[in-house]
């Protein structure tokens, strides 16, 4: 499939890991970048570390993605930053300890708004930003915990499970219009949102990074990083209800 | 994967009780932290001046941003956890290198300031601190301190070589050197004894930036010291190289190989081929800068080959004077000791003086050989190697050792270690500085 250059890049949740390792690959290139995140002092780091490593230019804005009044802004500022603009990376996120959430309605919520319904919000603005562009990239960092609910994280898997089904849907729609938009799904990833927790096959975020960027260009569909998750997760979800209702330490 | 603490020659092997994974140097808060506190970053210093045993290790491996870079007068600010492997990708397209590097690139700018790091280029530049115009120090008392030689002077001449022990250090500023190419040019000349290594250096020194020489450590007699002085300068000309890709390890130990795979034999075996591979008495070669600093780093993981029992790098410095009868005798000792080196590696250490207060290096000549761990016959060896450097007023280097006697330590730094106390944040500690110290 066709390459395309990606220079114009928008990241939303740009303190996260895997957002400041992909931010790194594309700064090398010269890319210009704006940068939306919560922890203004972070951001700025960021923002220094990327200019310093060669992005042509970095712009910061600092918001609280829960409330939806800002996303607008953020779509139009991002707009008058880049003009036209190449590709969105949605990054953002929280992972909450399901253990509290298990008895706490309110906290489950909120994690759905972050994780869902701000990730939403944000995507379809520039779902249709990108459609009357008529190019571009829609880049969203879902997992392979949305695959199937488990025990241990279903709060945050549910978010992740209405992204991917959200993704999915906006990939159809959006490919008559020429654009691009891609599901990442990563196995779990060595990061301080993951600090405390030990997994089989985690990765570096630097990994997931390169696996992105890979298939930005490539205009893939569904990214699952690394790709052995693909694999498991078609085991996963075949395995029937009756077996997986008493796997109850996955 | 983050969780193992380890140095780089996987001896001795000590958890810590607490791993603080810093993310942000913002949030470096110490308040509240099981005591002692240490600093790890890439875990390649070789025994145990990076670990911390029942302590709190606080990993510095996120924090790899880089604040500022001054692309016109060469200076770079960053985070301590930031690798030299990774500035190189930054710095050398733009015509940039380290003023100072070891022959490995995977360590952390904190670290080479915490172990006053040399190089090949010490007779012309000195230590890595010398080239350190600032650093971000954070003690455990939730001090934030900004050092310079301007600025808390005391305080920045106690971290410089300090071994982390005067606090976390954050973020350091670093005045890079100009270069026009990736290439350097080599020499490599072959000795036939010790006497005609050191004169080779001696000579090597007045026009080349870097020097170097390896030694077969198997040889006695009339020949014990024959190797190969190996000189390098960067390429003046400016070839378009700059931008060139960088290259991944040839190869990847993946696990522990077996006791047998670098024993005496094998050993023998390698160093016999490595100087007899060249015929010629000189070589010339023109060289990337990564094979000529960092041959090492093509096998990724090399110190497994080692294999469980681990290894020990032995570094020590005696004065230039009586300096070639020393070199033998602690050779002639190590043989005796049934020390065999897979690398020994002779250099010279020039007058330029560090501004570190601990730091290792002093003008004479300095040794380094790696060993499998052995026996007590090994380390009763080793400590009469000490005696003879000490005897010559000369020390060993913190960052590769793992056995040295505490008193013979204290007796080796006295005058350095009393003026280096105070400095000491009372919150941090290290195995090593346990050892030391307190045996």
């Amino acid at each position: 499939m066709a390459t395309q250059e990606c220079t114009r890049i928008v990241i939303i949740g740009a303190t996260s890991a895997i957002a400041q390792e992909v931010a790194k690959l594309y700064a090398v290139q010269g890319a210009r970048l704006f940068c939306v995140a919560r922890d203004e002092q972070k951001v700025i780091a960021v923002a220094s570390d990327l200019r310093a490593r060669g992005a042509e230019e970095v712009s910061v804005y600092v918001a609280d993605l829960r409330a939806r009044d800002v996303h607008a802004d953020i779509v139009a500022r991002s707009q008058s930053v880049l003009g036209t603009i190449d590709c969105v990376i949605i990054a953002h996120g929280v992972l909450p300890d399901q253990h509290v959430l298990d008895h706490d309605v309110d906290a489950t919520i909120e994690s759905f708004m972050i994780n869902a319904v701000s990730v939403i919000s944000i995507s379809h603005r520039y779902a249709e930003v990108l459609e009357q562009q008529g190019s571009g990239s829609l880049v969203g960092i879902s997992s392979v915990a949305g695959e199937r609910g488990r025990a241990s994280n279903y709060a945050y898997g549910a978010a992740k499970a209405a992204m991917t089904a959200y993704y999915s849907g906006l990939t159809v729609r959006l490919r008559p219009a020429g654009v691009h938009v891609l599901t990442v799904k990563p196995g779990p990833v060595d990061t301080p949102m993951t600090k405390g927790i030990k997994m089989p096959l985690m990765v570096p975020p630097r990994a997931v990074a390169a696996d992105i960027v890979r298939a930005v260009s490539r205009r893939a569909i569904v990214l699952y990083t690394p790709g052995v998750w693909r694999f498991i997760m078609a085991l996963v979800r075949a395995i029937p209800d009756k077996l997986f209702v008493k796997l109850t330490k996955f | 994967m983050g969780t193992t603490f380890e140095s780089w020659g996987r001896y001795p092997t000590v958890e810590p009780s607490t791993v603080v994974d810093l993310a942000w140097t913002q949030d470096l808060n110490l308040r509240g932290v099981q005591a002692p506190v240490l600093a790890y970053g890439k875990g390649r210093s070789y025994g145990d001046v990076c670990l911390n045993a029942q302590g709190t290790i606080v990993s510095m491996d996120r924090c790899t941003r880089i604040r500022e870079f001054d692309r016109e007068r060469g200076i770079i600010t960053a985070e301590a956890g930031l690798s030299i492997q990774e500035l190189l990708r930054v710095i050398v397209p733009h015509g940039w290198f380290v003023p100072v590097t070891p022959g490995t690139k995977y360590v952390t700018l904190g670290g080479a300031v915490a172990n006053d790091v040399h190089g090949k280029n010490h007779h012309r530049v000195g230590t890595f601190g010398c080239h350190v115009t600032a650093f971000t120090l954070v003690r455990t008392d939730g001090t934030v301190m900004d050092c310079s030689p301007q600025h808390h002077a005391e305080m920045f001449a106690a971290t410089i070589g300090g071994l982390g022990l005067t606090g976390i250090i954050a973020t350091v500023t670093l005045q890079l050197i100009p270069i026009a190419s990736r290439m350097i040019d080599e020499e490599s000349i072959k000795s036939r004894s010790l006497r005609e290594t050191i004169d080779l250096t001696i000579s090597s020194d007045e026009d080349w930036d870097y020097t170097v020489s390896w030694i077969d450590v198997l040889a006695s007699g009339a020949k014990l010291g024959k190797g190969l002085v190996l000189r390098g300068n960067f390429s003046a000309v400016a070839d378009g190289t700059l931008r060139a890709p960088w290259k991944e390890p040839l190869l990847k130990i993946p696990l522990e190989g077996p006791s047998w795979l670098l024993s005496k034999p094998t050993i023998a075996m390698f160093n016999t081929v490595w100087y007899g591979k060249q015929f010629a008495s000189m070589h010339r070669r023109h060289i990337d800068l990564e094979p000529f600093f960092y041959p090492l780093d093509a096998v990724d993981r090399w110190n497994l080959l080692y294999g469980k029992r681990g290894m020990l790098q032995y570094q020590c410095v005696v004065p230039l004077e009586g300096g070639e009868d020393a070199m033998r005798r602690i050779l002639s000792t190590m043989q005796g000791g049934g020390i065999s080196s897979f690398l020994a590696v002779l250099k010279m250490f020039g007058n330029v003086a560090s501004p570190g207060m601990m730091s290792f290096p002093r003008p004479g000549l300095t040794l380094t050989l790696d060993m499998p761990i052995g026996g007590k016959r090994m380390f009763d060896a080793l400590d009469r190697c000490d005696a003879i450097v000490h005897e010559m007023g000369g020390r060993i280097y913190p960052a590769k050792d793992a056995r040295v006697q505490g008193s013979m330590f204290r007796a080796m730094y006295a005058q350095e270690l009393a003026a280096f106390q105070p400095y000491i944040d009372p919150g941090m500690s290290s195995s090593f500085w346990r050892r030391v110290t307190q045996e």
